[in-house]
């Protein structure tokens, strides 16, 4: 996967959405059945759509249309081009959804429908439809991962007459690392570990945080002496709730970091037991991020050998 | 004025030019520098017994003695904990020419921080140190806070939180040493002075930092010559008095990562360092003509002034705000541009510029200044001076 946040590639995918938007709406297509009454019968009932209007000749013979007619929301199912159909070689969206593709934007979502109707479609008719790319914005940092919003309009025609308009927009994202791993474990800087220390990544790859305790005392980073400097003093430790706040943070952007993606959040967080513990603020919106946002802990995971303590925003 | 008050002096000063591409050997710089710093003092090598420098310097004492054939050495040291070293140095030096180990003791530090080893880059080497300096570390770097910008961002946020400081504070003093950078022919910035706007429209590179929020990235080498203040009073330059020389750490110190001190905006051993300089120097802040302080990042030069005593918590955006450290202020701040304008060498052309405001020779001298103040790095265990006219 090629590096999304590289700057020449944004002017790439920029460029390639001018280069098809300009190339206007793809050839009329031909839809493989007529409007037809089987197929409005079937979905009227799927959709549980009891008006007689699109079902019932004789009803339908006495109401406004004077005649059965076809839902206007079938529109698009006229020009699907059915389970093994093939997108038109000229097709908009085929085309950028491919240039994402090869960016590394591979998931999708649809995001808009937005449907005119201009007039009621009857049985017999043959509808055709042509898609042109409205356009393509990004790249856009959402929930989902980073990616681009891509616009078409779909017009749908019986001869020359536009009976029906689609305006579709969808996301195709960069799907954000899957919460509990890292893009590039082998890049990561790992943790140097003492004898002191070794329990609290011990924790981590069982998925607690643990913190040291002399006594009474909780202590983090933790270390070798007892704060009372009583040598007889042994350490435990207790796993932490993990539920805390934000005391102070940061949005990286500059310079890459082995094993992020950026910008990344890192956050100081003061935890409910009193002790502040730092780690990365997973899948935050830096926009929302501030002090006193109340976080719960989570458990990066490297490899066997390392697990990262990390955040994320408690819901 | 008590125990080293006094005692030592800075009697020469030298550097090479400040590049990004020195196309040089470190080594070289520092010989150069060291070479340039005895000519200023009317020294030669042969009269030097003392080589003083930072740990994380490339040059050892032996090899810059060899390369300038300088004979015998009977004090050599280092200091830690990387900028914070600056002042460090000049302190090891007095002390050691106060004590007689040594005669003329040189300090140094050369380095190519731009065309080689980058510190604004992700420094996995200082991650992977198998000291306690690593253990430290590894509950900050492995989770992505890696470079120092992100380091000193962590307690700038806190700092805004705290005192309702904003970015444009932040932003008056990258304004400020650029204007000064300016009109400094050695200046990596000289003619090219900043706006607020533009600092504010600079990228981010760790947010609440922007770019102009951060030094530069130099090469290039400076050393300082420091001997009894007797004997400098013989030589080519009047003597920059020591007054006084201090090091700081305190409570619950980390290297950039004090994290988890009651209170996080703050810089407490700056306040050790400050505490120790009016205690020995026995000077107060009115006495002060000139402040040098270290600016690898903007927030810290506010915090400093607030942890010297220049003005109270959460004030300094105030003082900058009213052009009390413009050079005609009552605390110019910076007059060679400091490290966002002139040139990043670890604090030490700081000192450089201490010593020429107090000689009188700067380049944007501040009218009849005796009195210097100037810190080392910030965010770390550090250092300070008080230089004066004799």
């Amino acid at each position: 996967m090629s590096d999304i946040t590289d700057v020449t590639d944004i002017t790439d995918i920029t460029a390639a959405a001018r280069r098809i938007a300009d190339k206007g709406p793809s050839r009329r297509r031909l839809s493989r059945d007529p409007v037809n009454q089987a197929m409005v019968n079937n979905w009227a009932e799927a959709l549980g759509d009891t008006n007689p209007v699109y079902t019932d000749p004789e009803f339908a013979e006495r109401s406004v249309h004077g005649g059965l007619v076809a839902p206007p929301a079938m529109a698009q199912v006229w020009s699907m081009a059915g389970l093994h159909g093939a997108r038109a070689t000229d097709d908009p969206l085929g085309a950028m959804i491919a240039i994402l593709d090869d960016a590394g934007y591979t998931s999708v979502v649809a995001t808009n429908s937005e449907q005119t109707y201009h007039r009621y479609l009857r049985p017999g008719e043959h509808v055709s439809s042509s898609i042109v790319l409205e356009d393509v914005t990004g790249p856009k940092r959402t929930a989902l991962g980073e990616g681009w919003f891509v616009t078409t309009r779909t017009t749908w025609y019986v001869g020359d007459e536009a009976v029906a308009e689609m305006l579709f927009r969808i996301l195709k994202f960069s799907p954000a690392a899957r919460p509990g791993t890292v893009p590039d474990p082998g890049a990561v800087l790992r943790p140097v570990i003492s004898r002191d220390t070794e329990f609290f990544w011990e924790g981590t790859r069982k998925g607690e945080l643990r913190i040291q305790r002399w006594g009474e005392t909780l202590r983090h980073p933790p270390g070798p002496m007892p704060p009372d400097g009583d040598l007889s003093a042994e350490p435990d430790y207790v796993v932490a709730a993990g539920t805390g706040t934000v005391y102070s943070y940061l949005v990286h952007h500059h310079p890459q970091v082995p094993g992020k993606t950026l910008p990344f959040v890192v956050a100081l967080v003061e935890l409910d037991e009193g002790v502040r513990v730092l780690g990365e603020l997973l899948d935050a919106d830096p926009e929302q991020v501030h002090i006193g946002l109340p976080v719960e802990a989570a458990f990066l995971r490297v490899d066997d050998e390392l697990t990262l303590p990390a955040w994320k925003v408690r819901p | 004025m008590t125990g080293l008050a006094g005692r030592a002096a800075i009697a020469g000063i030298g550097a090479t030019e400040f590049s990004k591409d020195s196309g040089r050997s470190e080594l070289r710089l520092a010989a150069e520098a060291v070479r340039a710093a005895l000519a200023d003092a009317g020294l030669t090598p042969a009269d030097v017994d003392g080589l003083v420098t930072f740990t994380m310097d490339g040059n050892a004492e032996i090899a810059v003695a060899r390369e300038l054939g300088i004979p015998e050495l009977t004090f050599f040291s280092r200091v830690h904990y990387g900028g914070g070293a600056a002042a460090a140095t000049v302190q090891q030096a007095a002390m050691a020419v106060a004590s007689g180990v040594a005669d003329v003791v040189v300090a140094y530090r050369a380095f190519n921080e731009r065309s080689g080893q980058r510190f604004g880059q992700v420094s996995s080497a200082a991650a992977q140190q198998v000291n306690t300096s690593g253990v430290d570390n590894a509950f900050h770097y492995p989770m992505g806070l890696a470079t120092p910008a992100a380091t000193v961002a962590m307690v700038a946020q806190r700092y805004l939180h705290t005192y309702g400081a904003t970015s444009e504070d932040f932003g008056r003093v990258a304004v400020l040493d650029r204007k000064h950078a300016a009109t400094n022919p050695n200046a990596w910035f000289h003619g090219k002075p900043i706006t607020l706007e533009q600092h504010q429209a600079s990228r981010w590179v760790a947010e609440p930092l922007h770019l102009l929020d951060c030094c530069q990235e130099s090469d290039g080498g400076v050393a300082l010559v420091v001997t009894s203040a007797e004997r400098a009073r013989d030589l080519a330059r009047p003597p920059v008095v020591v007054a006084a020389a201090a090091q700081g750490s305190g409570p619950d110190q980390y290297t950039m990562t004090s994290y988890y001190r009651d209170d996080l905006a703050a810089l407490p051993e700056m306040g050790v360092v400050g505490r120790q300089l009016w205690r020995q120097s026995g000077l107060e802040h009115s006495d002060v003509d000139v402040a040098v302080l270290y600016d690898h990042f903007t927030p810290y030069v506010l915090m400093q002034l607030e942890e010297l005593g220049f003005c109270g918590r959460g004030e300094a955006g105030d003082l900058v705000a009213g052009g009390e450290l413009e050079l005609d202020g009552s605390l110019p701040l910076n007059p060679h541009g400091g490290q966002l304008g002139e040139a990043y060498i670890h604090g030490m052309n700081g000192i450089a510029e201490a010593v020429r405001q107090v000689r009188g020779t700067a380049v944007n001298q501040v009218a009849g200044a005796r009195t210097v103040v100037v810190t080392a790095g910030t965010g770390v265990p550090t250092s300070g001076l008080v230089l004066s006219a004799d």
